[in-house]
């Protein structure tokens, strides 16, 4: 992915920079505001969730109609929808005792730290920690898989 | 004896105690963010791959080693999600710019650092740290968090991100609500 244009980098700086931002302003970068939420005590998360969803859907709804392909990438606009399996219910609920524990998610973690919250360190060397330990997992189970099929 | 009168609507007295500016404002910027990363390289943004991504540097497992080509851009994004914080932090949270919109709340502890004013949660060590283990696990099982499925994903109307934020929701308000109900604070 060497051959992209000079301003792909910048511009994905630029995006995580309002991104980030957002995440400070918002303050989902603190993990009590979450849980506050969580807890039924301020429901203003899902002005942040739904208000960015919308603002982005809008782009999603409307550039594939007026573009054919994004000017860094040239890669088309179209919506490269995840496949759904039962993955997405058990990680979802993983991932949701995690959320409910701490209060924290991975871009409100990345935004924790840059609002000088260094004991966010603890969250985000448990999130590397998980990540590796399902990589691990995974991994070794599609070798498995793979010894398992030339096998046959 | 004088019964209680019954006031509706009294479980919720306040639904937004610290009003919807805040969370307003952050919300559409977010969306500004994952936008403007959409329209120029057509890439739907979500911040947890980062955590797979990151480890293709150091670790040659399959699973790792497929986001090599993105994992140079990710790092690029986490750089600009960490330091557009900072940059909150060193305006809006260091009273340098004040709006009607931002209420600062109460919540963890502020301190100075180098004419910045910085903040630190009061949430236990050991919460974030296992909590973050399963979000880590979690997320990456379940092909994307609050970003990428709750963000990107419902706003492409994708069935798949809606199970997903819905199921992670639901949890995780669970969740919370039996750690607190445990007396487990902050």
């Amino acid at each position: 992915m060497s051959d992209r244009h000079p301003l792909f980098k910048p511009l994905i700086f630029v995006g995580g920079l309002i991104f980030g931002f957002g995440l400070g302003f918002s303050q989902m970068a603190r993990p009590e505001v979450v849980l506050n939420f969580l807890t039924f005590e301020d429901f203003g998360l899902l002005f942040v969730m739904f208000g960015a969803a919308i603002v982005s859907g809008i782009a999603f709804a409307v550039m594939p109609r007026i573009r054919e392909s994004a000017p860094l990438t040239g890669d088309r606009y179209e919506r490269r929808l995840k496949p759904f399996d039962r993955n997405v219910l058990i990680g979802g609920a993983i991932f949701g005792v995690g959320w409910g524990l701490s209060g924290i998610c991975p871009g409100a973690a990345y935004a924790s730290l840059g609002v000088g919250n260094v004991t966010i360190l603890w969250a985000l060397a448990g999130m590397f920690v998980g990540a590796y330990l399902q990589g691990w997992w995974r991994s070794r189970s599609a070798d498995v898989d793979s010894v398992a099929a030339s096998a046959d | 004896m004088v019964a209680d009168p019954v006031v509706p609507f009294q479980v919720a007295p306040e639904l937004f105690p610290n009003g919807i500016g805040r969370y307003a404002v952050g919300g559409l910027l977010v969306g500004l963010g994952a936008v403007v990363i959409y329209v120029g390289t057509g890439i739907a943004a979500g911040a947890s791959t980062f955590l797979e991504s990151t480890l293709s540097y150091v670790s040659g497992q399959s699973r790792f080693q497929r986001y090599v080509a993105s994992r140079d851009w990710r790092l690029v994004f986490t750089a600009g999600i960490v330091l557009g914080a900072a940059l909150f932090a060193a305006t809006v949270q260091s009273g340098l710019v004040t709006s009607s919109l931002y209420q600062p709340g109460t919540t963890g502890e502020l301190y100075e650092f180098a004419g910045f004013t910085l903040w630190l949660t009061d949430v236990q060590p050991w919460r974030l740290f296992f909590g973050g283990i399963l979000v880590g696990i979690g997320t990456r099982v379940g092909k994307g968090c609050t970003s990428g499925h709750g963000v990107c994903g419902v706003g492409s109307a994708s069935k798949t991100s809606i199970v997903g934020v819905m199921t992670f929701l639901a949890v995780a308000i669970g969740t919370a609500q039996i750690v607190a109900a445990l007396g487990v604070t902050p």
